[in-house]
């Protein structure tokens, strides 16, 4: 919005929740639901003397992608880590709950998720964990419902915690380089287990475990782009129409494709490892390849696959 | 946590016809402004909500020195402030003017 490059062009990583928004969608086609000048607010924050934001750092409602309408949701990765709160999290229930009630009625027929959070606020931490056991349910109901609800990773905050989750329950999920995604963030890992065991100072050991191009080589993530507006905007354009439904037959494939994993990688110590066993030539140096590099990449049998 | 409310009067009315508008980002050492078209034409105010306290003079003089410069008729300014500086306030302030006269 106030950038100088089109919206469209920028960069992922640093573009804001409404910037994202605006270069993903059809050009004007974005209308925002309970927008910022509706002030839903945190009513936490202020009591641990904390300024709010006014749309509680989620933007959503509903848009155009390629002519066909959609709702979304970003996360505003700034805003206290994008974490989920309170509100935050009931705006995006409510999205997924309409999204479930207007699948059978000519409504949009998917969601975007743009996930940029390190979890659930310690500040309105049993109200955020409520949110996301309800966002997750509400996923559910979704893609039951047919919805196509997909996950875009790529911002300053990854997906952790509770939005670690939330993006494995999606039907389809797009990374770039700068993506991580898990539960236990890094310095929680070393909090609990110490250094010895997750040195979360180590950014290199933090990617080889939760970054874009180990997901995407492990089937934990289903397009790696690079790091454009642009990028994103062609990966959701089409994955939308080829999303798996959540059937029995879906979980039964996931549940086949994770115990397979755990079969091939289960004792490796670190993802070079797992290159190599996957047959990758030069496992070493994944992070040293460019973005073509790594897309040109013969991609391991498990990376592709019907389930989620 | 510390509230502050400057009204002013500006030499214009912001032209354009856009209601709203938001920029920034509430976080560390920085600040969003949520704009609004409410105002009578050559009224202007500014609500901030700070995570610091104790700088009120200093907001105030930064504010009426927007109102000086940017003319800003007709707009009421919210913030919510993660103790940004006041050159990057004025920056901000000013985002939202061009934001108001130039998106639709």
């Amino acid at each position: 919005m106030t950038g100088l490059l089109p919206a469209h062009e920028q960069d992922w990583y640093e573009a804001s929740a409404r910037e994202r928004i605006a270069g993903l969608l059809d050009p004007g086609s974005f209308v925002e639901v309970l927008g910022p000048e509706q002030r839903a607010m945190s009513p936490h924050l202020a009591q641990f003397d904390l300024t709010g934001a006014f749309d509680d750092g989620l933007v959503v409602g509903r848009g155009l992608l390629d002519g066909k309408a959609v709702l979304i949701a970003a996360q505003e990765g700034r805003f206290l880590g994008g974490a989920f709160g309170e509100v935050h999290g009931a705006k995006l229930v409510g999205l997924l709950r309409a999204a479930r009630d207007g699948a059978k009625e000519g409504g949009p027929q998917s969601v975007l998720l743009l996930l940029d959070t390190g979890g659930v606020r310690l500040q309105e931490a049993n109200v955020g964990e409520l949110a996301i056991s309800e966002i997750i349910r509400a996923i559910v109901e979704a893609r039951i419902a047919g919805i196509a609800v997909i996950a875009l990773v790529g911002g300053r905050s990854g997906a952790f915690g509770g939005g670690g989750i939330v993006t494995a329950c999606c039907s389809r999920i797009v990374v770039s380089e700068h993506a991580r995604i898990s539960v236990s963030g890094p310095e929680v890992i070393e909090t609990n287990k110490g250094v010895e065991e997750f040195d979360s100072k180590d950014r290199a050991l933090v990617w080889r475990v939760t970054g874009g191009r180990t997901r995407r080589l492990t089937g934990g993530a289903d397009r790696y782009v690079k790091g454009r507006v642009q990028d994103f905007r062609d990966a959701a354009i089409a994955l939308v129409e080829k999303a798996p439904p959540l059937t029995i037959a879906t979980l039964q494939a996931e549940q086949r494709r994770l115990a397979e994993r755990l079969r091939l990688y289960g004792d490796a110590k670190d993802a070079p490892e797992i290159w190599e066993k996957a047959g990758l030539s030069d496992p070493t140096h994944m992070a040293d390849l460019t973005d073509d590099q790594f897309l040109a990449l013969p991609m391991p049998k498990e990376a592709d696959h019907d389930a989620r | 946590m510390e509230k502050i409310e400057v009204r002013g009067t500006a030499k214009r009315r912001v032209p354009g016809t856009s209601l709203r508008a938001i920029t920034g980002v509430s976080a560390s050492g920085n600040l969003e402004v949520l704009v609004e078209r409410v105002m009578p034409d050559r009224e202007c105010m500014v609500e901030v909500t700070t995570a610091v306290a104790g700088f009120g003079d200093i907001w105030r003089a930064v504010i009426e020195e927007f109102f000086e410069r940017g003319a800003p008729g007709g707009l009421r300014f919210s913030i919510n402030d993660g103790g940004a500086r006041p050159d990057t306030v004025t920056l901000r302030l000013m985002q939202g003017v061009r934001l108001m006269e130039t998106t639709k």
